[in-house]
């Protein structure tokens, strides 16, 4: 356990991929199976494990220390697991177990017999362990790497493979994944997903920059609309059918209305579709937000996938051919298998790229997010390949804001004032919050935010503060939609803080009623 | 026997003993001071008559130059000063730190300045001493503060120079105690290579070095080549490791050494990616076992968390009281 706490800690406060990767790499190779693998299981999002509520924990703590004591230490560091790991007393340490088999006692232990047993691995562990221990067991083990990252980190490591190769076994392994590690370590062949229906990597766009059209040849290239749903890739094959999300996770228990009537690897965008119309994002966010679904939420926010390429027509790889000859295969699969929740994205014809600038800007409605423009001679590569397509978002939205509340951050900003609720004015004197934003700043812009807040509080509701109306918050965001569960009628999509308008007077931020003129 | 606070308590101009009318530590210059270390914010300059340690004196006057006065005091030899002797014994924070011993008609105060009892190779070690006033810091008075055995810190970030022999690992360590210990300590633990500094971290270097202590094969960073670097360990001030100064490095890794660093956030703030717990100043365990070790019944607590500790030690029926004293842990706590 002890190394895995050790390659979180490190990796918790790294922040440049490229130094990621040579501590994961050191973990992997000096770790031994099972424990790298539920590891790598723990780092993806591939562990399943029974986690206990923060209660737990909480009680725990409290049997042990000083409430006073306590309360001023938790007020000090502000992350519950963290001030545990650091405040819980020091015992004579035993051993602690492996990562594997602490995972494997958490999913076997009976839910009485669990306090005593975390708290006998706290007395063995040292603080960084207790802390990923805790973090592990709460379900809150950010790493900051993701799937695709520790991937590449086992193809460097293992130094005969690339990301993609294991990428495309990857949903036909399992942890503790000791075949694949066999593999990596030339001691065995490369494990055989046979027809086990696995993620394929997917193709990714370059954002375009206004500046980058010009030198674009127009005949060269073929636009489409970027939608405003999740990136997803259905595989079918005769092991099965399933959803990928971008990272390659397994939607398919969220989305169980989507099926493939053929054997096939599509790549298209999620969507809420109701009569045909494209639901704003938010309807979808409702449904991404379980692991699982209800007859309420089928029938109310039905999904669908509309279809932007083929990678797989039955068994035939067509990823080498060109884009114009892929989008021919997807319209006669597509043809051969009409479906109601599959349809096609469209093709927008265009002569000059200048034709395709009023769509664009005037994509603000429902379910668009912009364009996109690919080069009609591109075979299907994975990763983000340059020169080959681009994506051209519409300008996002901004609007002047106040602070008026802050609270604690989580992860690795927590013990800092980071989740921010800012409002418009509805009357000259009330302000009405319109949404929350925790990013879109520089970790200096992040302290002095911190310092303003602790300056300006005027009220606390535990780990929330109240502050004076003072602070102006440019906010950017991309769409503005109606929503009767929010106190002002209104919801922002993507909203981040462009900017902090410490030069701007508060009474002069913008009011509500000029949000609402942005609704589509 | 007078009550201690009848003959020494807080003034806007320090702590003041009044029957030997001299100031400890005071934050502005006055005609007779007593100092515990050469900290900048326990030794201001501008004092006229100054008793310290020897070595608290000569870093003092490396800083500001030498006052008009000096008492240098050896440990345990007594300075009978009007009705009040006084006497200095080793406080373990830094070279030539000192706890200033004051008895005065049967009753003993101890002022213990800034201190620790883990090892550190370049002071002398803290002794306890009974008391019936013990005056303590609190930088690090809540119970998430136990520091680890600072060998193993140097563990780990010999581990990383391993895994990243392509980067420069620089240390934002204070110029004065840290800098050296964090060189006898990585001396201790077999780094025999040169270790590279920042201009400002050299001159308490070499009064550390002029004290016996070895502190081996140091050079400035100033001057080196930035290939040069690499694979290499820089130390400089706190100030200049995020700052352009470290950008002169080949991508380094910026560590930083300090009993803050236990606390994620304070680590995270200052964009920090090696964070190394180690500290000059007592944690919890160290700041109740020597409260313990002195006997006193009456405890005053200084700079940081006092609630805390007030409140661990009355459960031991011990009285403390919060002792708000302008100025001390600004410049090199932690
Ligand atoms: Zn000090």
């Amino acid at each position: 356990m002890k190394p895995f706490a050790d390659l979180l800690e490190r990796l918790l406060y790294t922040q440049s991929r490229t130094a990621k990767l040579p501590q994961l790499r050191h973990y992997f190779a000096t770790t031994p199976d099972p424990d790298r693998g539920i590891a790598l299981a723990a780092i993806t999002g591939e562990l399943t494990l029974h986690a206990a509520k923060p209660a737990l924990i909480r009680t725990l703590a409290a049997e042990r220390t000083d409430p006073t004591l306590f309360a001023l230490s938790y007020d000090f560091v502000g992350d519950l697991a963290e001030t545990i790991a650091l405040i819980w007393p020091p015992s004579q340490a035993t051993q602690l177990p492996g990562l594997a088999e602490i995972v494997a006692t958490l999913n076997s232990t009976a839910k009485p017999d669990l306090p005593a047993q975390i708290a006998a691995w706290l007395d063995a562990a040292d603080p960084s362990t207790r802390l990923a221990l805790l973090k592990l067991i709460t379900g809150g083990l950010r790493v900051g790497v993701s799937a695709r990252l520790a991937r590449i980190a086992l193809a460097e490591w293992a130094g005969h493979t690339t990301a993609d190769a294991i990428e495309e076994i990857w949903h036909s392994l399992a942890p503790p994944y000791t075949d694949l590690f066999a593999w990596l370590e030339h001691r065995a062949p490369r494990p055989d997903p046979a027809d086990a229906p696995v993620f394929r990597p997917l193709m990714l766009a370059n954002p375009l920059e206004t500046g980058d059209i010009a030198p674009l040849e127009a005949p060269l290239y073929r636009a489409e609309w970027k939608w405003d749903g999740i990136r997803v890739q259905l595989v079918s094959t005769a092991g099965g059918t399933r959803l990928y999300s971008r990272g390659a996770e397994d939607i398919s228990a969220t989305f169980p209305e989507i099926t493939c009537p053929s054997p096939a690897v599509l790549d298209g965008e999620l969507l809420i579709i109701r009569n045909g119309a494209v639901a704003p994002f938010a309807d979808l966010q409702q449904r991404l937000n379980r692991k699982t679904t209800t007859p309420k939420l089928l029938r109310d926010h039905p999904a669908a996938v509309r279809l932007y390429d083929i990678l797989f027509d039955g068994t035939e790889d067509l990823r080498g051919l060109p884009f114009d000859a892929r989008r021919a295969r997807l319209e006669a699969w597509h043809a051969r298998n009409p479906t109601p929740l599959l349809d096609q994205s469209p093709l927008i014809e265009f002569r000059t790229l200048d034709d395709l600038e009023p769509p664009r800007a005037n994509a603000r409605s429902a379910g668009i997010e912009g364009l996109m423009l690919k080069r009609a001679n591109s075979p299907y590569l994975p990763g983000r390949p340059r020169g080959h397509w681009w994506k051209h978002k519409r300008d996002p939205l901004t609007i002047d804001a106040v602070l008026m509340y802050a609270q604690r951050g989580h992860g690795k900003r927590s013990g800092l004032y980071s989740d921010y609720t800012f409002g418009l004015w509805r009357t000259d004197t009330e302000l009405v919050p319109i949404g929350k934003a925790y990013f879109g700043f520089t970790d200096r812009e992040l302290d002095f935010l911190d310092k303003w807040i602790r300056a300006n509080t005027t009220a606390r509701f535990g780990p929330v503060r109240e502050v004076s109306p003072g602070l102006v918050l440019e906010i950017a965001f991309d769409a503005a939609q109606l929503s009767p569960r929010h106190k002002s009628g209104v919801a922002l999509r993507f909203p981040r803080i462009a900017r902090l308008r410490a030069d701007k007077p508060h009474q002069e931020a913008d009011r509500l009623e000029t949000l609402m003129k942005l609704i589509k | 026997m007078p009550p201690v606070d009848t003959w020494l308590y807080p003034t806007p101009q320090g702590l003041y003993c009044a029957p030997g009318d001299f100031f400890i530590d005071p934050p502005r210059p006055v005609p007779r001071a007593v100092i515990t270390h050469a900290h900048s914010d326990h030794a201001r300059p501008g004092n006229h008559t100054v008793a310290a340690s020897s070595a608290t004196l000569a870093l003092m006057r490396a800083r500001h130059g030498p006052c008009p006065a000096e008492t240098p005091l050896a440990w345990g030899e007594p300075l009978h000063h009007r009705d009040v002797t006084i006497t200095l014994h080793p406080a373990g924070h830094v070279l030539g730190s000192a706890q200033i011993v004051l008895d005065h008609q049967g009753t003993r105060a101890v002022i213990s300045g800034d201190y620790k009892r883990a090892p550190d190779p370049t002071c002398d070690p803290f002794t306890p001493i009974q008391c019936d006033l013990f005056i303590t810091e609190a930088t690090f008075a809540l119970p998430i503060f136990r520091h680890p055995p600072a060998a193993a810190e140097i563990a780990r970030l010999l581990a990383s120079v391993a895994l990243f022999p392509g980067r420069t690992h620089v240390i934002g360590a204070y110029s004065l105690g840290k800098t050296q210990r964090l060189i006898a300590l990585l001396r201790q633990s077999g780094w025999n290579e040169p270790i590279y500094l920042h201009g400002a971290l050299l001159p308490m270097c070499a009064i550390y070095q002029q004290h016996g202590i070895e502190l081996g094969d140091l050079r400035p960073a100033t001057v080196a080549e930035k290939r040069d670097l690499i694979g290499r360990i820089v130390l400089a001030p706190p100030s200049a490791i995020a700052d352009r100064w470290a950008r002169r490095l080949e991508d380094p890794v910026v560590c930083m050494a300090s009993g803050w660093m236990r606390v994620r956030q304070r680590a995270k703030q200052g964009g920090v990616e090696l964070p190394l717990v180690i500290s000059d100043h007592a944690d919890w365990d160290e700041l109740n076992q020597t409260i313990d070790d002195t006997g006193a019944r009456e405890v005053w607590v200084t700079h940081g968390t006092e609630d805390a500790l007030i409140h661990e030690i009355s459960k031991r029926g011990i009285k403390g009281r919060a002792l708000r004293l302008i100025g001390y842990g600004e410049e090199e706590a932690a």
